[in-house]
C-alpha cells in the first residue's frame, strides 16, 4: 500500500512535468499574446512588457524559470492581465467557490445516482426501472447550458423561489441552482453505470448462492451485491469528482458565481499565460491525486487487486 | 416417509421468441437419507426442477404444481418463510465453485452469516462451528483457509467450502447441482466420496443432478431419467443399469465408454435434443428413438409402474427393449 503510493507519486511527477511542458508550448503556439489589444501597443512598450514578464527569453528558458519558481517558491507568477494580482491570489479567490458547489454537486450526483441505479436494477423491468432509465437518459442528453437557463426561468422568474445568480459567500440558497446544473449529467451517468453493473452482479452465480442461503433480499443486495457493483462506478468517480470541483464555465457564467471555470476560460481567451498554466496544473494535480485514491478504493473493495 | 414430494411440476420461461417448456409434469419422491440422481443432458430441465423448488428461477420463469417439503408446498410459501427453509432444511451446492462463492468476501464471513441468520449464533460461536465444518469436509489447514478470499483457494477446495457451507445448519436435504462438472477427474472422485460420507454421517438426503452416469453408478440408490423436461424412467440405479426400461436410458448407457470392449467405436444417440419451445404431443425422444412407433409421435406414454418400484414412460414393451 505504502509502496503503491510511493510508486504512484514517482510516476505522477514526470506526468505532471510533461503536462506542464505540453500545455506551455501549446499555449505559446496559439496566436496572439497577453498584451495584444485592439488599440495596439507601441512596440517599445510591448518590448518592455515582454521583458518584465520574461517573455523575451527563449521558450525553453521561460519554461525552466516557470517550473523553478514553482518548485522553489511555490510561486505561479503574476497574472498578466490583472496587473496587481498573482495567480495564487486568483486561485485562492475562485477555487473555494468552485470547490464548495463542486463538493455538493458530487455528493448529490453520487447519492442520487447510486440510489437511482440500485433501485432500477433491483426492480428490473418495472415502472421504477423505466422511470429511472428515462430520467437518466433525459438528464444526460440535456446539456447544462440548456438546463441552467431553464432552471432560472422556472425557479427564479416563474416561482420566485431561488435567487437567479450570485454567490453570497455560498450561503443558502445561492448554491442550489449551480449544484443542480452541475450535478445532473454526472448523476445520470452514475445512475446508468450503477444500474447496469448492479444488474450484472445480481445475475451472477454468487448472488444465487446468497439467495440459496436464505438471506433476506436486502442483505443479498447490500451485503453481497452492492460492493462489487460499485467497482465500475468508482473508476468513473475520480474524473467526475475532479470535473465537478474544478467547476464549469457554464455554471459560473449563468449564475455569476465567480468560480474557476469562468476564470480558466477567460485566461485562455485573453492569453493570460500564467493564470492559465496555474489552473491547468491545479487540474492536473487533482486528477492525478483522485485517480490514485480511486485505485486505493478499488483495491479495498476487490481483494483480487493487491496494491 | 417422504421428505420431499414433487407433484405435477411444470416450469415455463417466457422469452421474446415464445414460451420455453423447461419442465413438464414431473413428479417424484425422495425419502429421508435417500440419494436420488436426476440424470439428463444439458437443457433437459434437471436444474430447473430444483431451482423451482428453491425459488431460484430466473425472473422470467414460472413454476406450477406442488413441491411438498414435509407437507408444506414450497411454491406457495412467502419469501420470508422460504428463506427459513433455505440452508436450514434444504441446502444447495452449485455447478461452478469458481463463481459460486462471493469473490469480495472472506470465507469466514460467507460461512458465519448462515449460522448467525438461521441459528442466531454469535459471530465467534459461528466462526468456531464453521471451522469445525471445514475440518469435517477435510480441508487441510482450515484455520488458514477460513481467513482467505475465494480466489486464494483451488477449485476443489472451493467446492469443499461450498459443501461445508451448505452443511452448517445440518439440512435434511442437500441438492447438488452438477457438483463435479467443473473439476478435474481426481478431484471429482474426492468430492463424490465426500458427499457419500456426509450422507452416511449426517443422514442427509441428497439430490444429485448430473449428466455423468459414471458418477451416478457409484453413489446413488435411485435414478430419475429426464429428457425434454419429462420423466422417462425412474427406479433403483442397479436395476436401471442392469436392464434399462426406456430407449433413451438404453442409449445413454451404451454411450458410456467401457474398458472391457477395446477398439470399438463409441455408441452415440443420433439427432439433437428437442426444441423446448414446441408443444410436443408425443414422446419427446420419439424423433431420435430407434424403437419408435406411429403412436409415439401422437401421445406421450404415461409414467407407469412396472416390476416393484420402477416407473417408465414408453409405448414399447419392456421385454422388447432387452
Amino acid at each position: 500500500m505504502i509502496n503503491f503510493v510511493i510508486r504512484r507519486i514517482g510516476i505522477a511527477i514526470p506526468t505532471l512535468l510533461i503536462l506542464i511542458a505540453i500545455s506551455f508550448f501549446l499555449m505559446h503556439a496559439a496566436p496572439g499574446g497577453p498584451f495584444n489589444s485592439e488599440r495596439g501597443v507601441p512596440p517599445e512598450v510591448l518590448a518592455n512588457l515582454n521583458a518584465k514578464y520574461g517573455l523575451d527569453k527563449p521558450l525553453i528558458v521561460q519554461l525552466w524559470n516557470y517550473i523553478w519558481d514553482i518548485v522553489t517558491k511555490f510561486d505561479f507568477g503574476p497574472s498578466m492581465i490583472f496587473k496587481t494580482r498573482t495567480v495564487n491570489d486568483i486561485i485562492a479567490q475562485g477555487f473555494p467557490v468552485t470547490f464548495t458547489y463542486g463538493i455538493w454537486s458530487f455528493l448529490v450526483a453520487v447519492v442520487v445516482g447510486v440510489s437511482l441505479g440500485v433501485a432500477a436494477a433491483v426492480n428490473h423491468n418495472s415502472w421504477l426501472d423505466y422511470l429511472a432509465v428515462g430520467v437518466s437518459i433525459g438528464a444526460q442528453v440535456l446539456p447544462n447550458f440548456v438546463l441552467a437557463p431553464i432552471l432560472v426561468l422556472v425557479f427564479t422568474l416563474g416561482l420566485h423561489w431561488l435567487p437567479g445568480g450570485g454567490w453570497n459567500g455560498g450561503q443558502w440558497p445561492y448554491p442550489v441552482m449551480p449544484v443542480i446544473a452541475l450535478s445532473t449529467s454526472f448523476m445520470a451517468s452514475i445512475a446508468r453505470i450503477t444500474r447496469s453493473s448492479m444488474l450484472e452482479v445480481l445475475h451472477s452465480n454468487f448472488i444465487r448462492t446468497a439467495r440459496a442461503k436464505g438471506l433476506p433480499a436486502n442483505t443479498v443486495i447490500w451485503k453481497h451485491a452492492f460492493k462489487p457493483s460499485l467497482l465500475p462506478v468508482i473508476s468513473y468517480l475520480a474524473p467526475a469528482f475532479v470535473g465537478m470541483i474544478t467547476g464549469s464555465v457554464v455554471v459560473d457564467v449563468y449564475f455569476s458565481t465567480g468560480g474557476m471555470g469562468q476564470m480558466f476560460v477567460n485566461s485562455a481567451t485573453s492569453r493570460d499565460y500564467s493564470t492559465m498554466m496555474g489552473i491547468t496544473i491545479l487540474y492536473g494535480v487533482l486528477t492525478i491525486v483522485f485517480n490514485m485514491l480511486a485505485d486505493i478504493l478499488y483495491a479495498w473493495i476487490d481483494p483480487k487487486i493487491r496494491l | 416417509m417422504s421428505l420431499l414430494k414433487v407433484r405435477n411440476l411444470f416450469v415455463d420461461f417466457s422469452t421474446p421468441d415464445g414460451t420455453v417448456h423447461a419442465v413438464t409434469d414431473v413428479s417424484f419422491d425422495i425419502s429421508k437419507g435417500e440419494t436420488l440422481a436426476i440424470v439428463g443432458e444439458s437443457g433437459s430441465g434437471k436444474s430447473q426442477i430444483v431451482f423451482a423448488a428453491m425459488g431460484l428461477l430466473a425472473d422470467n420463469g414460472r413454476a406450477r404444481g406442488e413441491v411438498l417439503f414435509e407437507e408444506r408446498n414450497l411454491l406457495s410459501l412467502s419469501p420470508s418463510d422460504l428463506n427459513k427453509v433455505r440452508a436450514n432444511d434444504i441446502a444447495m451446492i452449485f455447478q461452478d465453485p469458481m463463481t459460486s462463492l462471493n469473490p469480495y468476501m472472506r470465507v469466514s464471513e460467507q460461512m458465519t452469516e448462515v449460522l448467525v441468520l438461521h441459528k442466531g449464533m454469535s459471530k465467534s460461536a459461528a466462526y468456531t462451528e464453521s471451522l469445525r465444518m471445514l475440518d469435517a469436509v477435510k480441508i487441510p489447514d482450515a484455520r488458514s483457509v477460513i481467513r482467505r478470499y475465494p480466489h486464494e483457494c483451488s477449485g476443489g477446495m472451493r467446492q469443499r467450502i461450498m459443501i461445508a457451507m451448505s452443511l452448517l445448519c445440518h439440512p435434511k436435504l442437500l441438492i447438488a447441482d452438477e457438483p463435479t462438472t467443473a473439476l478435474d477427474v481426481t478431484v471429482q472422485a474426492q468430492i463424490m466420496h465426500l458427499l457419500n460420507e456426509i450422507q452416511k454421517e449426517f443422514g442427509t438426503a441428497i439430490i444429485l443432478i448430473t449428466h455423468d452416469l459414471a458418477v451416478v453408478a457409484g453413489s446413488c440408490e435411485n435414478t430419475l431419467v429426464l429428457y425434454g423436461g419429462r420423466v422417462l424412467e425412474y427406479g433403483r440405479t442397479v436395476d436401471l443399469f442392469k436392464s434399462p426400461a426406456q430407449p433413451y436410458t438404453k442409449g445413454l448407457l451404451s454411450a458410456l465408454p467401457r474398458l472391457d470392449t477395446d477398439g470399438e467405436q463409441l455408441h452415440t444417440i443420433p439427432g439433437n435434443p428437442p426444441n423446448m419451445m414446441l408443444d410436443v404431443r408425443g414422446c419427446p425422444f420419439e424423433p431420435r428413438c430407434p424403437y419408435r412407433r406411429p403412436e409415439c409421435a401422437e401421445t406421450m406414454p404415461d409414467l407407469v409402474r412396472f416390476q416393484d418400484d420402477r416407473l417408465r414412460a414408453c409405448h414399447v414393451a419392456f421385454e422388447d427393449l432387452q
